[in-house]
């Protein structure tokens, strides 16, 4: 016998106790600790080679900057293992169900990217000449025929760079629109389950905000609508209502809500941030919207990441179309005119302004496009049965350990849970979703909407298989029957297996740390390049 | 439908177990008049192969910046990017994430973010930076509404060299609060308007951009100090970020927000957005700043960590009391640009700066040697203006049926008339060559004469 | 000296033509962390239910209204060091402002000690 190697043990062995003692560096195998770029950056290296400039007579004026710009680099293999170490530390749609109600956290498809990426749509820009970029006009255009068709609108403001931009250029338009016909009025009515951004965004819009209670079984009566026109007669501008709703109900109501606020006078922005739930089963327009944004990052599946970019496109009924900013598409049979200015305009567009430089998001309009050609009619609409089912699901597979505030009825795409089943288990909202972090999912949206104590609003997307539903069912009921047992050390404090446990967002609040500054002691000053 | 893991099997079940008998009583409350049966007028769906067929044909027709020599900016500037960049915020955990609500599992985006900020103050030269805008053009609306809270005043002073379409954004978003009033200066491709004489005692801000959109690079410590002596606050715009690496910083010279497009760094130029702005203050006055803001504390067990803070601004807590009704970012584009900062450093940004300026000081010496041309800009960084004789839109098509995209036209966005319509902006970065210029300069000519 | 309270869970106490004015202890409760205060000028002419200064906590921002008609006199700057103040001692230390009478007969119409007890109950 000969042997080239000595044995080794290759059994797993005893477990024994639980992390027997702290390691040396903190990291825990694959979950490490990072430090910031500034205290293990270099001032005197750099990650990306430059030729060294040729001598030049600098044509700066006074202006030449005199001190060195106080920034640490790191070299390439420092910058991937940084910035990779940071991405484990995050939570993501890749790697888990993201139940954040009203977020609308789906699949991400990568021929979205892919395709964003081509240098025909990556690479060109805003102002090269017009004759030189057809192509990208032709997408937009095709993106904007789709929203139109799917929303039953003949106009569609494609500019606005997130969702509450788009809100804002919905409400100047209807602001324009009001004065444009000599008349002045001062009143937005948003209901109570509204999200933030729609008070928000009437108020930088110079309107005042009156709030409208929700019915008992969450939804708006025509009759609550009805009664704030009448208290405030001649001074309602618009109504702002999410359909569906924060709730995860569609207004039933909807169309004579409509019809109350045009015969007001007023005008109806749609927050579309739950068109997700109804795209192909009906059209907003066929409701009676004038406005309504329509979030490509969430309906339509651009990603998220981790706070943007979005993409807000408004689409406009036919009395607000005049009113849409610049820059359009004007069709003109098949040709495209682009209108980029006013002395560009045609009678009867009376654009109120621009929402921002250029065209809008053209990297979320290639991924939306690329989403919606995958899909088709078809594959939209079954989209949306897809996400009502798998909320309804969820539902019906937790309705008796959790409470619904309105009662056992379908939902659409997102089910609202309230914390009546956690009175007097000592267990609040806030312990139950961090207790979620340590099973391995994202929390759901918690005290949102703030109409029912302790919200928690799940929203499942259609991406989640029936298997992932029925583990995430099992998993909270779980959670569930043990909060109501009493195992409140379960709770208390969770998570406690996540990268970093509860943060002190006292302090964050009170001593605001904004930015990195060196210590005092080590501090370096760097030289002049 | 690949996309969607549930089968037909899979829904008939699932139905049975909520208790309905078919889809359609799920959605009952849709009014019967309005529910559809299906969409009609639309294509149905398609093999990732034919899209991207579908979609490269698109992209095909136009005409790419790197596909020939190129000197378009105007507001969006053509870099190299690091391949490093794209790779790392396409990891699932940093794309496929939503804002940081949860921090103990969103650590990654918040340290992101967190060292974002700290780039973004020690670049501008200000205390405190939020997690990002929109844009440049965005956040300059923003700064002025910001600066309207401060100072209790409403009229904000343009300059002539801010960039046309971020005016137009101020003037329509500003002007919408009663009372609000925004003085717009005439375009002023030189730099020499007298904008001090504009300030008096009802001005809330001055914006004042540098380098100028026409590229003329401006002083701003006499604005700021005339500024301050009248209580307004001295808003300075940027639309090149690259410039700061040359360029004294905007807070070293009085600036009380400093406001621009971050773009250039980490970010294609993907025919106008996303794109990222970035936004910085004085520490006094963080609690009237728009946007996100990260900020460092500790967890339960003492570690540091990073948060969301100061969200009692924000829309989701203030609601129509909000400082704005900003909610999503630019958090990818944001992250983009921090990455190729971190790979840069100071140093080489500075050195990437010189480069830039060094292009462009020969890209202006050789369009200033043919007949007719004229450079306007006596100081500038990788961008300026030029006078021909021709009309400008004229000569820009005919460069680009010659395979040179020689710069933008200003009569595309300012339609004021006059010397205006001879006068083009030309930027050159370092991704220009001496063959670029030759090329230019050679087409200028025939195109002149 | 005398002290009142108002539905808006303000309470202030009277010395002389001055009013001493916080916030009560059942409002800090009901706001958590206290985190930041914004206090009013000195000088400033306010009327009654005027917002003239914010409390913040973590996740929930109020306005701080004036609870009868008359001049501010006087932010209390501790408050702008030490926002935690308002936690430990609403109804003493932690007073945000003091102002100068400007309507004594306002006074009749808000709670006492008593009153406002029984009407938080009802909350």
């Amino acid at each position: 016998m000969t042997m080239n190697h000595k044995g080794r043990s290759t059994r797993a062995g005893e477990a024994g106790p639980p992390m027997p003692h702290q390691t040396f560096t903190g990291n825990k195998a694959l979950d490490m600790e990072e430090p910031l770029i500034f205290e293990i950056g270099h001032m005197d290296n750099c990650g990306v080679d430059l030729d060294e400039p040729m001598d030049f007579v600098p044509r700066l004026g006074s202006h030449m900057r005199t001190e060195p710009v106080d920034l640490p680099a790191l070299s390439e293999p420092e910058t991937m293992r940084h910035y990779v170490r940071l991405s484990r530390n995050n939570y993501a749609i890749d790697a888990g169900l993201y139940p954040l109600g009203s977020c609308t956290m789906k699949h991400n498809p990568r021929l979205n990217e892919k395709l964003a990426r081509l240098p025909g749509f990556a690479d060109i820009h805003p102002l090269q000449p017009i004759s030189t970029v057809p192509g990208a006009f032709e997408l937009i255009s095709e993106l904007a025929d789709w929203l139109m068709e799917l929303t039953g609108t003949n106009a569609v403001a494609m500019s606005p760079k997130a969702g509450a931009h788009g809100e804002q250029c919905g409400m100047m338009a209807i602001k324009h629109a009001i004065e444009a016909k000599g008349e002045e009025r001062s009143i937005v009515l948003v209901p109570e389950s509204a999200h933030g951004t729609n008070p928000a965004t009437a108020a930088l819009v110079g309107y005042k905000v009156v709030a409208i209670p929700a019915k008992s079984d969450g939804t708006v009566s025509v009759d609550a609508v009805i009664e704030k026109i009448q208290a405030h007669e001649g001074q309602v501008a618009a109504l702002m209502l999410t359909n569906p709703n924060t709730c995860g109900l569609f207004e039933p109501e909807v169309i004579e809500i409509a019809k109350a606020i045009h015969e007001a006078g007023g005008y109806f922005y749609c927050d579309g941030a739950n068109f997700n739930a109804i795209v192909g089963k009906a059209k907003p327009g066929d409701l009676g919207i004038d406005a309504m944004h329509i979030n490509l990052h969430k309906t339509f599946s651009t990603p998220h990441g981790g706070g943007g970019p979005g993409s807000g496109p408004v689409v406009l009924s036919d009395r607000l179309a005049p009113y849409a900013p610049l820059p359009f598409i004007r069709k003109n049979g098949e040709e495209l005119e682009i209108v980029e200015t006013k002395d560009q305009l045609k009678e009867g567009e009376l654009p109120f302004g621009r929402m921002t430089a250029f065209f809008g998001q053209m990297g979320m309009y290639v991924r939306a496009l690329s989403y919606i050609q995958s899909h088709g009619s078809d594959g939209l609409m079954q989209a949306s049965e897809d996400a009502v089912i798998n909320a309804n699901y969820v539902r019906v597979g937790l309705q008796d350990l959790m409470s619904l505030p309105y009662g056992e009825r379908p939902c659409m795409h997102e089910v609202l849970f309230d914390d009546t089943f956690l009175k007097d288990t000592g267990v609040s909202t806030l312990d139950f979703a961090k207790a979620m972090i340590d099973e391995g999912y994202h929390p759901m949206t918690m005290y949102f909407p703030l109409v029912v104590s302790g919200a928690m609003l799940i929203e499942p997307t259609e991406s989640e298989s029936r298997a992932s539903l029925d583990l995430f069912i099992a998993t909270l009921r779980d959670l569930v029957m043990s909060a109501k047992a009493g195992e409140k050390d379960r709770f208390e404090g969770a998570p406690f297996m996540s990268p970093r446990r509860r943060l002190d967002e006292t302090t964050a609040a009170r001593k605001p740390v904004l930015k990195w500054v060196a210590p005092e002691p080590t501090r370096v000053e760097p030289e002049l390049a | 439908m690949r996309y969607l893991p549930l089968s037909d099997n899979d829904r008939a079940d699932m139905l049975a177990r909520i208790g309905v008998s078919s889809i359609d009583e799920l959605f009952a409350d849709i009014p019967q008049a309005v529910r559809l049966e299906e969409l009609t007028n639309l294509p149905r769906r398609k093999t990732e192969m034919q899209v991207e067929r579908q979609l490269t044909a698109m992209a095909n027709k136009n005409v790419s910046a790197g596909s020939l020599p190129f000197f378009v900016g105007a507001g969006a500037y053509k870099h190299h990017v690091p391949a490093t960049v794209d790779h790392l915020i396409q990891r699932s955990e940093f794309l496929t994430s939503y804002t940081p609500y949860q921090p103990e599992i969103t650590q990654g985006t918040l340290q992101a973010l967190f060292e974002f900020q700290t780039q973004v103050a020690n670049l501008t030269g200000m205390e405190v930076a939020n997690a990002s805008m929109y844009d440049g053009s965005t956040g300059t609306a923003e700064a002025v509404l910001m600066a309207h809270r401060i100072t209790r005043k409403k009229k904000a002073v343009l300059s002539g060299g801010l960039h046309p379409q971020y005016r137009e954004v101020v003037e329509g978003v500003s002007a919408k609060l009663p009372g609000a009033f925004v003085h717009s200066l005439l375009a002023d491709p030189m730099g020499t308007e007298d904008i001090l004489a504009q300030i008096d005692d009802d001005t809330s801000c001055v914006v004042v951009q540098s380098p100028s959109f026409y590229g003329q690079l401006i002083d701003l410590r006499p604005i700021a100090e005339k500024a301050h002596a009248h209580k307004a606050l001295l808003i300075a715009v940027f639309t090149e970020v690259v410039s700061l690496g040359l360029l004294e910083s905007p807070g070293a010279q009085g600036a009380d927000i400093v406001v621009g497009e971050g773009q250039s760094l980490g970010n294609p130029l993907t025919f106008g957005g996303p794109y990222v702005g970035l936004f910085a203050t004085r520490q006094k006055y963080v609690r009237n700043m728009p946007g996100r803001i990260c900020g460092e504390t500790v967890d339960a067990e003492g570690k540091r960590g990073f948060v969301l803070t100061l969200s009692t601004r924000e829309q989701h807590i203030r609601r129509d009391k909000a400082t704005s009704n900003i909610c999503t970012n630019s958090g990818l584009c944001s992250l983009a640009f921090s990455i190729h900062m971190t790979l840069l450093g100071g140093k080489g940004l500075q050195r990437l700066a010189r480069i830039n300026h060094m292009n462009a000081t020969a890209l202006a010496d050789t369009l200033g040697k043919v007949e007719g041309v004229e450079v306007l800009n006596s100081a500038f960084f990788n961008e300026f203006t030029i006078r021909t004789p021709k009309k400008a839109d004229d000569v820009i098509e005919s460069l680009a049926a010659k395979g040179v995209l020689g710069g933008v036209p200003v009569s595309r966005l300012d339609k004021s008339g006059g010397d205006i319509d001879n006068l083009i902006v030309v930027a050159s970065t370092e991704v220009n060559t001496d063959e670029d210029r030759a090329a230019y300069a050679q087409a200028l000519k025939e195109v002149l004469a | 000296m005398s002290t009142y309270f108002t539905k808006d869970h303000e309470w202030l106490k009277i010395e002389g033509d001055i009013a001493t004015v916080g916030i009560t202890d059942f409002a800090q409760n009901q706001l958590g962390d206290v985190v930041y205060v914004e206090l009013p000028e000195s000088g400033k002419t306010v009327a009654q239910e005027d917002e003239v200064a914010v409390v913040e906590s973590v996740k929930a921002a109020s306005e701080v209204y004036a609870p009868i008609d008359g001049e501010i006199v006087e932010g209390n700057e501790l408050l702008v060091d030490e926002p935690a103040k308002v936690n430990e001692a609403a109804e003493s230390d932690a007073w945000f402002f003091k102002m100068k009478l400007g309507n004594a007969a306002q006074l009749e119409e808000l709670m006492s000690e008593a009153d406002y007890k029984a009407f938080v109950e009802t909350l």
